[in-house]
């Protein structure tokens, strides 16, 4: 019972926000933050009684073997986390900012917020899937209303081509289902199904989920829908689908691939990583020539998240945490960047970096928390990103040494595109577009403070969030390894 | 002693928030005492615990909180004090004091007094963490930090692009080398499953890094070997360290000059017992070391920015360096390393109070004839400049005949590089200090009246480096001099415990020879020198002037960076425009053919889409009901 205010706190948020007209930004960011209490009381709770898996199941659809069950181990609740924390600070971010007919923004987002969260705790295959084309759902609609020029084109790429993917998936879960003993969707149920496949069916049954997944986060050649709708996307939306949406995929490679295909991802995961791996280093690469500060950071989060796939599929123990620390960090990191992109567009409307310039000299306290933000992204130690990319690195390396190299080589490029974004834009002579530039208001100083807050606390005193999937992780690397 | 320890490292850090925290409300008077407090306290602590690693040498860990844990990876925040980290800690709080006090005269005018003090303070915490620490891994953040430190103090004058640009090419050329850094500690950790310092090559785990087989530690010393030539600018990654010197002069005295440079020395040096194991290795930080002394020194010959003739001096100097670690004269590397801080550190402060006193004019043609007007500067500039020179009995005799000596017994020829490259330093640092100091002035006349001697808080600094220029060579006596006069505790006993046992096997006579022979020869070069600057009055060329052959070739600085530009930056440039260009849109391209197929298909598709919002969430509704009626 304990999960289940996790869904209803978004959802009731979500139709309370729609018909509270001009309030519903106090309603939204009301109740994210009781969101992010319950979160934190569960969090409290898990650790008090031992780390114990919460659970609820009731059924559902039982003659097609789909339940509606829920659980929550450690890693889930890390991904709870990371969207309880992203969540009002994303509200909080479009606080000041004119956007038609915010209830039904507030309230899409909220939706979509549900949706994620069910992805994250769904104990069964079906319902994960639901959750994940749930959550669709609502971004396209932001994106379609609230973005940016050719949004229709741009959008509706997005939502085949995610669609397209999760079909992929789809069709491997219910091969996987005939194969299951009891006929259900159940995850466990999956997971012996999996494992009793041959090495061959596991490794396709491997590639349909990968798809979808590969999609989604997205890792080349399957990104090219990300840059654009990023680039479209009202700042909101952008916040949602690099902060929260796209660890819904990163996330299932724990849950939805790892276990139910040992076998085949040590035979044919090699595949995978290395294709992980060609992702980082290309989109590090077409990042360094980006004129666009926003089409910049998509790429830079292609690269990193090309790095938490890598570091997944190599499916040890500092590869698994590694990624999980590097999600919550890239999600509170994400927010930042996009946020300082918020502040600057809302004031020169324009993100080419060519036009901007010495924003520092007008406002040094921009200048100095967008540098926080970049020393976390570059992964500098004793910020949130170190702590991240060093376990995931390292967690490559003890899979396949040759790749570690390669995928660490993303910490020189990194700060070669980062720094180029900071110093074009911050640093250097005022330019005309800056020249009425305002400073940030105490509400944006607020948010901002709070994201710098985060990469350095998380990145100085990293292990209670260690801590909370540590002993799911090495069970699950223990459920694979028989 | 725990406790001092810990006050020793995070003095600076508390007074680095506190500044930062009362940015808006603290005045510069304020400020100034506040930073430089913070470290005269360090440098107390760190006497205290130098004197305690003097009395009892034991390796003392302190360990302050558990930072990252992962399964069997666990990394503590811990420090390790010998008397390796004690030396590094004493020298580093002291000449980082002296700096703090000379930039409260030095900075008092510029508009981000109370910024910059913030960033040396948090530099001086930063690199005390990186050589107090216990562990590679919490070395790496000082080393890193130290980096972000510099780039932040180089751009410190953000409106000049030059500054940035500058900056961004130290951190990047920096994370070159810790691109090494990180593989060394992949690879100690896979394969002993430990970063600490006193496991792997003081404790339990150094026997089975010395069971490992001789390629995979030869790797892990070359990796880490590829971090130190980023940090501390050897070939191929020095071209950083010269265009730093657009930074503040106190700051390229303290982390360009004196201490963050040799942090490389520091890394090598802690882990000599792997370089022990690794000959080859060895052999090729002796063979980089060396080459980039020649390089740095031989561009020193023709510079004629004061700071760039200090900075490549440094650059040469710290090939020195390496060139002692290849060769197993640990204690030598670092007896330099410190000598070195002193006089270099008072060089680049003097630099800094003839630029004050220039107006902030650095090119050495328009100097001349300061030495009327800038009498303490001057002298102490003198004491500096004899000191790096090697002239006995002054700080850099003793270090730097150490190194040739020790080169002398393992392999002449590095013997007479080295020599060489003492020659050229004697040479183009008495040019500098000929064409500064001597002859008549030829800068405008609105300098020329402005010419004054720095305040106090200046000139104490560089009158405490004299002295620890002259004196503070007088730990390392020669041993058979020492031997013959009755000295038998020098530095290289006091290292031992960390360092090993430096052996030198040459007679008194053999000492007394070397000795001999290379001070005559740098005499002869600072005469070669005085005949060319003062008697026969020979200036530099003016930009405009054409060279020719190899005097072409230096002042260009070998084009090296030019080449760096074209073939790897632009390079990198254009590989990147044209993956954009070929790949982003052929694969862009079939996902838009798809795409179009599709949709030409279900023509439908784009009715709908272009309709109202509420005509979707009604079609989202709908399709939401029927997809769960006809599951149920």
């Amino acid at each position: 019972m304990l999960l289940l205010p996790i869904l209803l706190i978004p959802l009731i948020t979500a139709i309370l926000a729609y018909f509270s007209g001009k309030n519903a930004k106090y309603m939204a960011l009301g109740g994210s933050l009781l969101n992010l209490a319950y979160v934190l009381f569960m969090l409290y709770t898990y650790n008090t009684t031992g780390q114990e898996t919460f659970t609820f199941s009731m059924p559902w659809l039982p003659h097609l073997g789909v339940s509606f069950s829920l659980m929550m181990d450690g890693i889930s609740l890390m991904l709870t986390i990371l969207s309880s924390i992203v969540m009002p600070m994303v509200i909080y971010a479009s606080w000041n900012r004119d956007y038609e007919d915010r209830h039904v923004l507030y309230a899409l987002m909220m939706l979509m917020d549900a949706a994620m969260a069910g992805s994250f705790i769904a104990a069964d295959g079906f319902l994960f899937y639901l959750f994940w084309e749930i959550a669709l759902i609502p971004i396209y609609f932001i994106c379609l209303k609230w973005g940016g020029e050719g949004r229709q084109r741009i959008t509706l790429k997005f939502f085949l081509y995610t669609m397209m993917g999760s079909f992929f998936m789809l069709f491997a879960f219910i091969y996987l289902y005939q194969h299951t003993p009891d006929k259900t969707f159940a995850l466990q149920s999956l997971y012996e199904a999996g494992r009793s496949l041959p090495v061959m069916e596991q490794g396709l049954v491997m590639a349909g989920i990968f798809l979808a997944f590969a999609i989604k986060m997205p890792i080349f050649p399957f990104h090219t829908w990300q840059p654009e709708t990023y680039y479209i996307a009202p700042t909101p939306g952008a916040m949602l689908l690099s902060g929260i949406m796209l660890k819904m995929a990163t996330y299932g490679i724990i849950r939805w691939l790892i276990p139910v295909v040992p076998l085949g991802l040590k035979e044919y995961g090699i595949w995978l990583i290395g294709l992980s791996v060609v992702s980082i280093l290309y989109a590090s690469f077409i990042s360094i020539v980006q004129k666009d500060y926003k089409r910049l950071i998509a790429f830079a989060s292609i690269a990193h998240v090309g790095l938490i796939s890598a570091g997944l599929l190599s499916a040890n123990m500092r590869g698994i945490q590694g990624g999980l620390v590097e999600m919550l960090s890239h999600g509170i990191n994400s927010v930042g960047l996009f946020f300082v992109y918020d502040i600057i567009v809302s004031r020169t409307g324009t993100a080419e970096m060519d036009k901007l310039g010495g924003i520092r000299s007008i406002d040094p306290r921009l200048g100095f928390m967008f540098l926080i933000i970049v020393l976390g992204v570059v992964a500098l130690p004793f910020t949130n990103g170190f702590v991240g990319e060093f376990l995931l690195i390292l967690g490559l390396f003890e899979y396949n040494q040759v790749l570690g190299a390669f995928a660490a080589l993303s910490i020189i490029l990194g700060v070669v595109y980062m720094f180029r974004s900071f110093q074009k834009m911050m640093l250097g002579e005022v330019k005309d577009e800056a020249l009425n530039y305002k400073k940030q208001t105490n509400q944006e100083t607020m948010l901002l403070l709070l994201v710098c807050v985060l990469i350095i606390g998380f990145g100085v005193y990293p292990k209670p969030i260690l801590a909370i999937s540590e002993k799911s992780v090495m069970e699950l690397l223990e459920g694979i390894a028989q | 002693m725990e406790v001092i320890i810990k006050i020793a490292a995070f003095a600076p850090l508390v007074t680095f928030v506190t500044i930062m925290a009362g940015y808006k409300w603290m005045s510069k008077t304020l400020t100034a005492w506040v930073a430089c407090s913070s470290v005269f306290v360090s440098f107390v602590c760190s006497a205290t615990v130098f004197y305690d690693q003097v009395v009892n040498p034991q390796q003392v860990v302190v360990m302050v909180y558990h930072w990252i844990s992962s399964g069997t990876f666990q990394s503590e925040f811990s420090f390790l004090i010998d008397r390796l980290s004690a030396t590094y800690m004493l020298f580093i709080t002291g000449v980082a004091f002296l700096i703090h006090l000379f930039s409260v005269g030095y900075m008092w005018e510029d508009d981000g007094f109370r910024r910059f003090f913030s960033y040396l303070n948090m530099f001086t915490f930063l690199m005390l963490v990186l050589i107090m620490a216990d562990s590679l891994l919490i070395t790496f953040i000082g080393w890193e930090g130290v980096g972000f430190a510099s780039f932040m103090l180089i751009s410190f004058w953000h409106q000049d692009m030059k500054n940035n640009d500058a900056a961004k090419k130290a951190f990047v050329m920096n994370r070159i080398g810790d691109f090494g850094y990180l593989m060394a500690m992949c690879l100690l950790f896979y394969h002993l499953g430990s970063l600490s310092y006193s496991q792997l090559f003081y404790g339990e785990k150094l026997t089975a890094l010395q069971a490992l087989p001789v390629g995979v530690l030869s790797l892990i010393a070359g990796c880490l070997f590829l971090g130190s030539v980023g940090k501390s600018a050897q070939i191929p990654l020095f071209t950083w360290l010269p265009d730093a010197m657009a930074a503040p002069t106190p700051v390229s005295a303290l982390i360009h000059a004196a201490t963050m440079v040799t942090a490389g020395v520091y890394l090598v040096a802690r882990t000599s017992a792997l370089f022990e194991m690794t000959p080859d290795i060895s052999m090729l930080v002796t063979i980089i070391g060396t080459s980039t002394a020649i390089l740095g020194a031989a561009i020193g010959l023709l510079q004629t920015d004061i700071k760039k003739v200090l900075a490549y001096s440094t650059v040469s100097q710290l090939g020195l360096m390496f060139m002692a670690l290849g060769l197993g004269a640990y204690t030598a590397a670092i007896f330099h390393v410190v000598t070195h801080a002193f006089f270099k550190a008072l060089l680049f402060l003097g630099s800094g109070s003839v630029i004050h006193a220039m107006s902030g004019e650095q090119d050495i043609r328009r100097m001349g004839g300061l030495r009327k007007h800038l009498p303490i500067t001057y002298k102490t500039f003198l004491i500096g400049t004899l000191a790096i020179s090697g002239i006995p009995p002054l700080a850099g005799f003793f270090s730097k005949d150490q190194i040739l000596a020790s080169a002398m017994e393992t392999a002449p020829v590095f013997f007479v590089l080295g020599l060489g490259v003492s020659l050229m330093t004697a040479f183009y640092m008495f040019r500098l200090l000929f064409l500064t100091f001597f002859g008549e002035f030829r800068g405008t006349e609105e300098q020329k009246h402005h010419l004054h001697e720095s305040p106090a808080t200046m000139t104490i600094p560089l009158i405490i480096l004299a002295i620890m220029s002259i004196v503070g060579g007088w730990i390392g006596i020669p041993h058979g001099v020492a031997h013959a006069v009755g000295i038998h505790k020098s530095f290289d006993t006091f290292m031992e415990p960390v360092l090993g046992k430096f052996e030198m096997h040459a007679s008194l006579g053999m000492e007394l020879l070397i000795m001999g022979i290379t001070t005559l020869l740098i005499l002869g070069s600072i005469y070669y020198a005085y005949v060319l600057f003062v008697k026969n009055r020979v200036r530099p060329v003016k930009d405009t002037e054409e060279l020719t052959g190899l005097s072409s070739a230096i002042a260009g600085k070998f084009y090296i960076d030019e080449i760096y530009r074209k073939y790897i930056v632009q390079a990198n440039d254009k590989f990147a425009g044209l993956l954009e260009n070929t790949i982003e849109r052929l694969v862009d391209g079939t996902v838009n053919a798809a795409g179009t197929v599709v949709s030409s298909v279900s023509g439908q598709l784009r009715k709908v889409q272009t309709g109202q919002l509420e005509h979707y969430v009604v079609g989202f509704v709908l399709a939401v009901i029927v997809m769960i009626a006809l599951l149920i």
